[in-house]
């Protein structure tokens, strides 16, 4: 089920695959995510969600495929085009991946100081603005990463992948190991800010309330494929008996546990 | 058959793993030589690997030149040529035991905080990070270590030299009876200034190969706590094996025409 806009969408990905050694992590690909829409990949640990962002970044390169960026292929590009390629990307990690050797607003204002190369006084005051829109005081931005809980981490990682105001935020996992509440918190951030920026999202989760609360459109990743995809008010009548095993969180049903990781 | 099959794998891997390192070095030189380069970095890692190893290597050298003055009185004096010792001290401490020393203390500290560092960055995903902001890793990360260990193992070593040669003045005047206005003159009297430099060479590759296997081991460790450890011992074993190797072909280098 494609999207019924005619323009061109602003993720293209035909076909991609990728292997490691044996294991066929990605087996084909077909995603299309468009212009300011927020589209979530849902599916088990180790189908391979985190490696296809990492496809899309041009961190790992897939084998086969084609991955397009408003228009242009990005896979195998190198140098001046890579770079502009990469300007247009923000990525809230994991595990949030701030770097514990810089305070916080250096962390905040990193890709501002080495792209834009403004002052390090108008970069710290944009900091502390970016640090205020997720929810944070001007005092945090003097403290260390290894300082924060985990929660106000994902914040500051928020920060961060919205501080040079990106055209597109991959969130990797952006409420894994948070409480309910602070999973919320987050949820209710990363929607205002994508709003108030207009960027367009592409999400990898397999918490479904989550999903749920920030997802356009959802696509579940299944053995290396998108088996079903649509907007988020189908997913309860997709009538696919993955997805709804996914859904309902059933240890029963076609899904196989996989005993290795990728 | 099996026996064959196992000679076969390890040969293979073997050849893998040098193509892989080869691949790693040839790139991280080459953005060496390109703009841009990040300053503030690379004086940081100046003052890293430099100024804070200076201890250490100081105190390696003292006492090598210490043991250096006292075994070579032990041998020198069975056919009375204690006369030679300052000599002996002074050659041995910059063509050798200068720049090999300090290559493998800091090959203990830097190539092992290189690794754990740049390890745990990459299983915490802070090197991906670099690349979504925009940042090149071998640029931000690799780049300032190994101009930083290349220029500083020098200088280090020249400190080393200095420190070494007046380690064994001080046994030799102060417990062996040496006379010191002699022993300086002796010092001098056939040092040659291919001497010091062919050690400071030597100290410069060093640096390299310590820095380049710390961030190769760092930069390519996986699989959390224990990769980073592993990351860790492979930097300073393979740094200390090839100071050693590299050692023994840029003595056949820069003395084979004497």
């Amino acid at each position: 089920m494609l999207p019924s806009d005619s323009k061109t969408p602003k993720i293209e990905l035909r076909g991609v695959a990728k292997s490691f050694g044996e294991k066929r992590v990605l087996r084909g690909v077909d995603l299309d995510v468009m212009q300011a829409e927020s589209v979530v990949v849902i599916g088990g640990s180790g189908t391979g969600k985190s490696v296809l962002l990492k496809s899309i970044l041009g961190i790992m390169e897939p084998e086969a495929g084609s991955i397009k960026v408003d228009g242009e292929e990005t896979v195998g590009i190198r140098g001046d085009r890579r770079d502009a390629h990469l300007a247009k990307f923000g990525m809230l990690f994991q595990g949030s991946a701030l770097f514990d050797s810089l305070p916080v607003w250096q962390n905040v204002a990193f890709k501002l100081m080495r792209v834009t190369k403004i002052s390090r006084r108008e970069a710290k005051e944009r900091a502390i603005a970016t640090l205020a829109s997720v929810g944070l005081g001007p005092d945090v931005g003097d403290l260390w990463p290894a300082e924060l809980s985990g929660g106000m981490q994902k914040r500051v990682a928020l920060a961060r992948a919205i501080a040079a105001r990106p055209e597109i935020i991959f969130f990797d996992e952006p409420t894994t190991g948070l409480d309910p509440i602070m999973a919320d918190v987050i949820n209710e951030l990363i929607i205002k800010c994508v709003r108030e920026l207009g960027a367009t999202t592409l999400s990898i989760t397999h918490d479904m309330t989550s999903a749920r609360k920030i997802a356009d459109r959802i696509a579940m990743l299944h053995e290396g494929r998108i088996i079903w995809q649509g907007p988020k008010s189908e997913i309860d009548k997709s009538n696919n008996p993955y997805v709804d095993q996914f859904i309902h969180g059933r240890a029963e049903g076609p899904i196989k546990m996989q005993v290795k990781k990728d | 058959m099996n026996f064959i099959a196992l000679i076969g794998r390890t040969f293979l891997r073997f050849l893998a793993a040098t193509g892989r390192l080869s691949y790693f070095t040839a790139r991280s030189v080459s953005h060496c030589f390109r703009r841009p380069l990040y300053f503030g970095q690379i004086f940081r890692q100046f003052v890293d690997i430099g100024y804070y190893s200076l201890p250490v290597v100081g105190l390696t050298a003292l006492f090598t030149g210490m043991v250096l003055a006292l075994q070579s009185y032990s041998g020198f004096s069975r056919f009375d040529a204690d006369s030679a010792i300052p000599t002996v001290v002074v050659l041995s401490i910059t063509r050798e035991l200068g720049p090999v020393m300090a290559g493998l203390m800091v090959a203990g500290r830097i190539g092992a905080a290189i690794a754990a560092e740049l390890g745990t960055m990459r299983v915490t995903e802070q090197i991906d990070a670099l690349t979504t902001l925009s940042t090149n890793p071998y640029k931000y990360l690799i780049v300032p270590r190994i101009i930083a260990g290349t220029l500083m193992l020098p200088l280090l070593v020249l400190v080393a030299d200095i420190i070494g040669v007046f380690g064994g003045f001080l046994v030799s005047v102060y417990r062996l009876g040496f006379n010191a206005a002699n022993y300086i003159h002796q010092t001098w009297e056939y040092l040659e200034f291919s001497d010091v430099t062919s050690g400071l060479w030597k100290a410069a590759t060093f640096g390299f190969i310590v820095t380049l296997m710390g961030c190769y081991n760092g930069f390519n460790s996986k699989g959390g706590a224990q990769g980073v450890g592993a990351a860790t011992t492979n930097a300073v074993v393979s740094a200390s094996i090839l100071i050693l190797v590299s050692n023994y072909l840029l003595t056949g280098l820069l003395f084979a025409t004497k």
